[in-house]
């Protein structure tokens, strides 16, 4: 239940800030060093970040709850012990993955 | 229950049956979700493998084919799944039906517009000069 609402959400997120910021992030790439300068300022601000690492997680979990709903598309997984499971999965595959990409991408960064 | 007559007997009853549209836009989603698995771990992946994330850097990876088709792929089935995806929260949420084709057509103009952008910033970097 919560897993299907999350990924609803997350996908909402995704289509929103996501895609904005994606298309945000191409603009600025094209604009020349100092044109991407002021993304850069804006997105390793602290607000920034936070708003990323909403982004990656969304992903993440969105990426993963998508797979759950795929495999239950073919008729699988829908035993309350197994589909339970799953739905925890996702959760906890989604918060270790963001996890560890932002303790990597801070810890090169600085 | 034979073939044609899919209708369930409290549905027969009522009047409604199948809709006899919407299966295409089902598997659409589908299609389109599988490739942005990929595209999704592609752009991760390239974001982790690039030496360093400045501005340089991220025109060259654009510039050459194996950043570029990616990234537009990405973009272009990106705003397709979106719009496909939000399209299903809408129907579900939006009971009056002027209001729902409204917000209906306004997502569809703001996924085609801003998607034309971000194809164009794409563009620039791509057949632009590199530095």
């Amino acid at each position: 239940m919560i897993v299907s609402i999350l990924h609803r959400a997350t996908g909402i997120a995704l289509s929103f800030a996501g895609l904005g910021i994606l298309t945000w992030w191409l603009f600025a790439i094209g604009e020349g060093t100092d044109g991407y300068a002021s993304f850069a300022k804006v997105a390793q601000s602290p607000i920034g970040i936070i708003v990323l690492i909403g982004v990656t997680w969304s992903f993440f979990q969105h990426l993963l709850s998508g797979i759950r709903h795929l495999t239950m598309d073919t008729g699988m997984a829908f035993e309350l012990g197994v589909n339970r499971i799953f739905a925890i999965l996702t959760i906890v595959g989604s918060v270790l993955l963001t996890a560890a990409l932002w303790i990597y991408l801070l810890g090169v960064t600085k | 229950m034979s073939l044609g007559d899919s209708a369930t007997p409290i549905g027969k009853a009522r009047g409604i049956g199948s809709a006899h549209e919407g299966g295409v836009h089902w598997i659409t989603e589908r299609v389109t979700s599988i490739a942005l698995l990929l595209l999704g771990v592609w752009l991760i992946a390239s974001l982790l493998l690039l030496p360093k994330l400045d501005q340089r850097t991220l025109v060259e990876w654009l510039h050459a084919p194996s950043g570029f088709i990616p990234m537009a792929l990405l973009v272009i089935v990106g705003f397709r799944h979106s719009l496909d995806g939000v399209k299903v929260s809408v129907d579900d949420y939006v009971h009056e039906e002027g209001s729902r084709f409204a917000i209906n057509i306004f997502l569809l103009f703001l996924a085609v517009a801003v998607g034309a952008i971000a194809l164009f910033a794409l563009a620039r970097i791509a057949f632009g000069a590199i530095g």
